[in-house]
């Protein structure tokens, strides 16, 4: 890889003062970002180590609902006692992520910021990839597509600056969607809070950003809101392999019941959009209605209305039905102890 | 996973080691690879090379600018086509010496393909400066889906040791008079090797002397192909390389970054250390290639095979014809009436195609069993009794020639005994466990048995240890301990007084550790080595007035348990260690060798096995979890419990990876590998592989070799895949004919 410069930052002002700089990005566990240097995807001037910054606590905050430091650890966070029991379906979406080595480096910062897997993105010998080179074009629209985007992509033909149909490769954040976490921020500025939906974007005519982040602004913490769905929870995920794959569609599923009638439902997919697939129609068309097999298939409906798949990955749109159709039905059932 | 070993069939012809020779050393870090050289070099002596690839899959280097990259910290040498030294490279001799890309032209045939070679003080300033590198191409049309090009398919220009089409009675007069017949086709992917080592060398020059460390399954073939590739006579190299980290066939032959690494050795005067990164093992050191498969079977009623044919196309690379026989097994896995296979490649600019773990076999079982599945099913028959029913007792492919020892039947009914067969519903779809469906499926495994001449020396060292040296490769298969024990039992000795010398080149020469024949090949050497060891010894002791033996005939006089008996009279004796310490503790010496018997053209020598397996498929995500697989081989005799069921076992998870995970894609426009990391080129985890219950049945075959063994490194992934995807079927009623079974195909299908 590039060489760099590296600083490790002990505060958080002292971690923005350092951002400033041009080609400056923080290191939290290095799991996506110093892959991507080793590819020369990323060639940042200079890392501003944030693993030392107090962002690692998980606490209760005032009026129900936990703060996230962005410092903490996938491993720690799914485990935390407090998820376990009040958020189990991020515990769930946790675990069946990436594997027991990566998720005791990954951050929940970093998870939150970790870029696509897109094979046209992560070779930069593909010179068309308008995440990576704006303007250059999409080689994954009439490429090996089978990972990419079926909803809320940009496609515009293989040769427009503005097509993209990566998607983000999360599992964790499709459960924060479904349970409409916010996103703490803090810039030189001052600090900010982002709803979950809006934290992430889709391509629309710039698809080099992945996020609503700005320049040099240092994600916190992500908060969540008190807890609905412990009871009725279930995070599913069809992959290639039983475990270490990326999703090729996930949902995150959280019922609040009342007998057999659902109360209200959080609701999202992953690995279908260049964000985690969130409708809030879905929601409350389930939201007074029997927890029943066509009301699921009503919600799955509305989540995948206007979905458009490519050569590859048509496949998804079928998949994507049943999934979320299955992770109704057994978050119906009610919540499994997470293993 | 549970191990089972059938105790009582085994027969044990030397004591075991109970460990892995060289396992302690591997644990704990001792052992060292070929890259792991460094030390034996001083700090600022050793320089790194990268290995600068083309992005475009067909055309030519226009330019390289390499200006910057040559003043970039720590650049020594930039080589590309428009400087390289001129190197006098014969004509090729695929497939085993490889069609190579050594930068003696600026011709680029496939995306990956070697077109420059960066050498710098660290490996990082290399890769660095390499990226700076402003390399202009001349595209050229290329060959790309070759799927889509299948009217361009062609009979291969080198079949290899097999011809490329073959016929055997009338087949069509066979479909004519079947009652029911199969006609599918059935796909294999292209696979990629991904042993845990990467390729690797380091080379070093002493004058016109070249040494290298390389990764290797062949020394002896490095040592000849480089000598030829670097114009200097064969013994001014030496190649060495104590431990493989897993070959599977990538390492059996030469590639060009070997010679490109003495070439920058050459360069910079300096010794070079040159290791493909994991995304450069996907395209420039071979892999498996796909085939498509046309696969038509005729029987009759009652279950009898009346012909079958298997006509076989793959992607073959504009530079070389290699030929995966996956059409072999229908020759000779099964009788039958008539039989007809074909082989044909069709041409495209990818990376040469080369020898992977069970080639011809593996992808040839992998569908073949398919078929036969498909078939049992029409017949309304038990998968096994067709089986038997087909029974080959003698060699189909060779008019009927006698197999040189054949247990199958032996491992159909052992294997399914012990995974319950009998239970087995036959109809897809019907059986359940909670959400999951459950499936049972089980196949044939085969792979023939090979051997090669091979020599090998003893010595018998004071103290009573030994020394035994070959100049074969240990590639984590367990080559050091069995020559261990081999060398033990020469003398009866025990096998942890033995010391084991192999990769090395200077040592007796061995052949390329592949085709599974390394077991039958060197451990007869190192028999009659042991042998004339023996005699020496005898000489020695009853011409010392020393030993009790003194004046005994030599023919009277034998070496049991480590010691020198008289056959006449029992209460004489001597001790080795004594006899070797009156020696003055100088060590005895003794060269052996051996080599096929003449008798080889008179038999067929094959390993068989029978493969079942359980499977879990979700039906809502429609993921496939392989709850267990029974393995039950006829191999021989099994000669270390530990690395043996452990090969056994290996190829197993391998059939699962094939099965359900391998896929290597390639970019439909640029020809470019997509997945060209372990990320996302996927072969099994922990998860995906289930209880694997392996045993053999283990009568030695002492027609093949005198040691009564067969190879075993490659069978396991035979028979497997196709056990895993017939057990598929059975548990969801879906017929996936394509490998890997991923979840969009079983929803699809
Ligand atoms: C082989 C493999 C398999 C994987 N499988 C899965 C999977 O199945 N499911 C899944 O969800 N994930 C998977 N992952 C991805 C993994 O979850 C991410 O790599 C990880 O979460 C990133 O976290 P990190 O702390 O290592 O981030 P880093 O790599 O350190 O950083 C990633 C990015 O986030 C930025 N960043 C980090 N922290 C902050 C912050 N506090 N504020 C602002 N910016 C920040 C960095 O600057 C960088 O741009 C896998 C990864 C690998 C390598």
């Amino acid at each position: 890889m590039k060489s760099f410069a590296y600083s490790r930052a002990t505060s958080n002002a002292q971690a923005l003062e350092a951002a400033r700089a041009r080609g400056t990005q923080f290191l939290a566990g290095g799991t996506n970002l110093v892959d991507l240097m080793k590819y020369q995807v990323e060639q940042p001037v200079t890392l501003v180590d944030i693993n030392h910054l107090a962002l690692t606590e998980i606490s209760q905050i005032d009026g129900g609902g936990i703060s996230i430091g962005a410092m903490v650890r996938n491993s720690d966070l799914a485990n935390h006692p407090l998820v376990r029991t009040n958020y189990p379906l991020l515990s769930q979406a946790l675990l069946s992520g990436a594997s027991p080595q990566l998720r005791n480096m990954a951050s929940t910062g970093g998870n939150l910021m970790q870029r696509t897997r897109c094979y046209y993105f992560n070779d930069i010998s593909f010179s068309a990839c308008n995440k990576r080179a704006p303007g250059s074009g999409c080689a994954a629209l009439e490429g090996y597509n089978r990972i990419h985007a079926i909803l809320g992509q940009t496609d515009k033909g293989p040769t427009s600056g503005e097509t993209c149909i990566a998607t983000h490769p999360s599992d964790m954040c499709v459960a924060m969607a479904a349970l409409q976490a916010t996103v703490e921020v803090e810039g030189r500025g001052g600090r900010r809070t982002i709803p979950f939906a809006e934290f992430h974007r889709l391509p629309g005519n710039d698809p080099s950003r992945d996020t609503t982040l700005r320049e040099g602004e240092l994600i916190t913490a992500v908060t969540l809101p008190s807890a609905k769905f412990a009871k009725n929870a279930f995070y599913l995920k069809a992959r290639d392999r039983n475990s270490y794959a990326f999703a090729l569609i996930s949902v995150a599923a959280g019922l609040e019941m009342e007998g057999t009638t659902i109360r209200s439902a959080g609701l999202a997919m992953g690995g279908v959009a260049h964000k985690p697939w969130r409708i809030p129609e879905a929601e409350k068309a389930l939201a007074g209605q029997l927890a029943s097999p066509e009301n699921f298939a009503h919600a799955a409906d509305i989540l995948l209305h206007g979905a458009h798949g490519y050569e590859h990955n048509r496949f998804k749109i079928e998949l994507a039905k049943q999934g979320v159709v299955r992770a109704l039905t057994v978050a119906a059932q009610g919540t499994s102890e997470v293993a | 996973m549970s191990i089972a070993q059938d105790q009582e069939q085994a027969s044990k012809p030397f004591k075991q080691l109970d460990h892995r020779y060289e396992g302690i050393a591997k644990v704990t870090g001792k052992a060292r690879y070929a890259a792991e050289f460094s030390e034996s070099f001083s700090k600022t002596e050793l320089v790194y090379a990268f290995l600068v690839r083309a992005t475009i899959p067909s055309g030519s280097v226009k330019s390289i600018d390499s200006a910057t990259a040559s003043r970039a910290p720590g650049v020594l040498a930039v080589i590309t086509p428009f400087n390289a030294p001129k190197l006098s490279q014969g004509p090729p001799q695929p497939p085993a010496r490889r069609n190579l890309t050594l930068l003696q032209d600026a011709n680029i045939s496939y995306n990956g393909q070697p077109i420059a070679v960066v050498i710098g003080q660290s490996l990082n300033e290399a890769k660095v400066a390499a990226a700076m590198l402003k390399i202009s191409y001349a595209l050229q049309p290329a060959k790309l889906q070759w799927e889509k090009r299948l009217s361009e398919a062609r009979w291969p220009k080198n079949p290899g040791k097999e011809p490329a089409g073959n016929h055997r009675g009338d087949i069509d007069a066979a479909f004519a008079k079947a009652a029911v017949t199969v006609d599918n086709t059935y796909i294999t992917p292209i696979q990629f090797h991904n042993p845990m080592e990467t390729h690797a060398t380091i080379a070093w020059w002493q004058g016109d002397k070249l040494t290298v460390y390389d990764a290797t399954q062949y020394i002896s073939g490095v040592k000849m192909s480089l000598a030829k590739a670097m114009n200097i006579p064969v013994d001014n190299v030496r190649v060495i390389d104590p431990l493989v980290g897993g070959g599977f066939g990538s390492k059996g032959s030469m590639w060009s970054h070997v010679p490109l690494c003495a070439m920058a050795a050459k360069v910079v005067n300096r010794p070079v250390k040159l290791s493909l990164d994991r995304e450069q093992m996907f395209g420039p050191v071979g892999a498996r290639p796909s085939t498509i498969n046309h696969i038509r079977l005729a029987a009759a009623h009652d279950g009898t095979l009346l012909g079958i044919q298997h006509d076989t196309v793959m992607n073959a690379s504009v530079l070389e014809d290699f030929v995966e026989h996956a059409e072999g097994p229908a020759k000779n896995l099964y009788q039958s009436g008539a039989s007809s296979v074909s082989a044909k490649v069709v041409e495209a600019n990818l990376g040469i195609s080369t020898f992977m773990r069970a080639p011809g076999e593996a992808p040839g079982t992998a569908v073949l069993e398919i078929a036969l599945d498909e078939l049992a099913e029409k017949l309304k028959m038990d998968p096994i009794e067709l089986r038997l029913k087909n029974y080959a007792e003698t060699d189909p492919s060779h008019e009927g020639r006698p197999w040189s020892s054949k247990h199958l039947r032996e491992c159909y009914s052992k294997g399914s005994e012990e995974f319950g067969w009998a239970s087995r519903n036959m109809t897809p779809g019907q059986r359940s466990d909670g959400k999951w469906l459950i499936g049972h499926g089980m196949a044939t495994a085969t792979y023939p048995a090979n051997r090669s001449a091979a020599q090998a020396t003893v010595r018998l060292l004071p103290g009573g240890r030994m020394y035994v040296a070959s100049g074969t490769q240990d590639l984590g298969t367990g080559t050091y301990t069995i020559m261990a024990q081999q060398a033990a039992a020469g003398l009866g000795l025990d096998p942890k007084m033995v010391e084991v010398k192999l990769g090395d080149s200077t040592l007796p020469k061995a052949p390329v550790s592949g085709g599974s024949q390394s077991s039958a090949s060197v451990l007869p050497a190192i028999q009659d080595a042991t042998t004339q060891l023996k005699l020496k010894l005898i000489d020695l002791a009853v011409n010392d007035a020393a030993s009790p033996m003194h004046g005994l005939q030599a023919a009277d006089c034998d070496v049991k348990e480590g010691r020198l008996i008289s056959k006449s009279q029992p209460a004489k004796s001597d001790g080795l260690v004594e006899l070797i310490a009156r020696n003055k503790n100088q060590p005895v010496e003794a060269q052996g060798q051996a080599e096929p018997s003449e008798a080889k053209d008179a038999m067929s020598t094959q390993s068989w096995g029978a493969v079942f397996a359980e499977v879990a498929v979700d039906p809502h995500t429609h993921m496939v979890k392989v709850r267990r697989i029974v393995g039950v081989y006829d191999i021989g005799v099994l000669l270390n419990e530990k690395t043996g069921l452990n090969q056994l076992m290996g190829g197993m998870t391998w059939g699962i990876s094939f099965a359900t995970h391998e896929d290597g894609i390639v970019d439909a426009s640029t020809g470019r590998i997509v997945n060209a990391s372990l990320a996302e080129y996927h072969v099994p985890v922990n998860a995906d592989v289930g209880v694997l219950d392996v045993s053999v049945i283990g009568i030695p075959d002492l027609k093949f070799n005198p040691v009564g063994s067969r190879g075993i490194g490659e069978i396991g992934i035979t028979g497997t895949a196709a056990a895993i995807a017939n057990a598929i079927y059975n548990a969801t009623g879906k017929r996936v004919r394509e490998y890997p079974i991923t979840p969009d195909k079983l929803l699809a299908g």
